[in-house]
């Protein structure tokens, strides 16, 4: 029985020095392949479907700061054209913050509603930049309150109290976004 | 002397036994993190830019709709996953994904002169599905 003798003593072996080297390059190709590219954007929740006979909420003429975007990407806030986008933000800081003391703005933060009407030929880039400016005019406004209740902008605030539920975020619950889309104009010459 | 000698005696290596499964597991995190399939688009467009944007976290809950021109005819169009597709449709092809995911963001990535009633009349779909948080996608522009 040599034969079986012989057989008993090389103890069989998968090599496993290489196995560091082929999962490095598995590794390699699958950091080539991976695109880390974070989604950003303005984020905006549209209102729900009304139902057939169900009448949109009654809000207050005073409460509702009506902009306007026509077709050559002119501005009109509250039936006033303005120069410059910059313009728009001042306004809308103005509305929010205006805790009914002139009679054209808001009675209070939480009631003041942003409305942007844009026709049906309006570039989408100017409805970006005037959705841009209210949105820059809400972070400067909620950084402001924040600054003077927390001593810190919103937010750091908002990181560190209302990270995961959004119900204990004081600030919003002060100053909430109120942005209505309303449906474009037909215009002059119809959309495609 | 005494001293010097004794150090050098231990034969010093690192263990490279572990090696192998440190690597799988980066391997594996990057397998799963990775989205290979990249949309064909048919459409093109140059999103815009805008100061205040937020990114999204959570990936995997978004759903992509394109509208840009068309490659071929040069007319706006609808792009959702691989296909264009006309107004009427988007309705049921967003409830569907709103069915298998309910916390959907649909990502609008809009060419910057696309005429808004496009967008809207997307938008009114998007009301009829039910998808209601959307994002619209753009480049970030330098603080003014």
């Amino acid at each position: 029985m040599p034969l079986a003798e012989r057989r008993k003593r090389t103890e069989p072996e998968i090599p496993s020095a290489s196995l560091a080297d082929i999962a490095f390059l598995l590794l390699i190709f699958f950091l080539v392949a991976t695109t880390i590219d974070v989604d950003s954007g303005i984020g905006m929740v549209l209102p729900p479907k009304l139902e057939e006979n169900q009448q949109p909420p009654p809000i207050k003429e005073r409460n509702m700061l009506k902009i306007l975007v026509n077709d050559q990407g002119q501005v009109l806030v509250e039936d006033r054209p303005i120069v410059s986008l910059r313009q728009i933000r001042d306004e809308v800081k103005k509305h929010i913050l205006n805790n009914g003391q002139d009679p054209n703005y808001a009675e209070s933060p939480d009631k003041a509603i942003i409305s942007v009407k844009t026709a049906r030929n309006t570039p989408y880039r100017v409805y970006i930049d005037v959705l841009d400016e209210i949105k820059l005019a809400y972070r400067e406004v909620r950084d402001m309150v924040a600054r003077q209740r927390f001593g810190m902008d919103y937010l750091t605030y908002r990181n560190r109290f209302a990270k995961d539920d959004p119900e204990k975020d004081e600030i919003r619950k002060l100053i909430p976004q109120k942005i209505s889309l309303a449906e474009p104009d037909p215009g002059t010459g119809g959309g495609q | 002397m005494a001293t010097f000698k004794r150090k050098t005696q231990l034969k010093q290596s690192i263990p490279t036994a572990s090696l192998p499964d440190i690597v799988f597991l980066l391997l594996i995190f990057f397998m799963v993190s990775t989205k290979l399939r990249e949309v064909n688009l048919l459409v093109t467009l140059v999103m815009p830019q805008a100061e205040e944007i937020e990114k999204i976290e959570q990936k995997r809950l978004i759903s992509y709709i394109w509208i840009g021109k068309d490659k071929g005819t040069g007319q706006y169009r609808v792009q959702i996953d691989d296909a264009l597709v006309e107004i009427p449709e988007i309705r049921h092809i967003m409830y569907k994904k709103l069915l298998e995911e309910p916390r959907l963001i649909v990502s609008l990535r809009v060419d910057r002169d696309a005429p808004m009633g496009l967008v809207t009349d997307v938008q009114q779909e998007l009301r009829e599905a039910g998808t209601l948080r959307i994002n619209y996608s753009t480049k970030r522009q330098a603080a003014t």
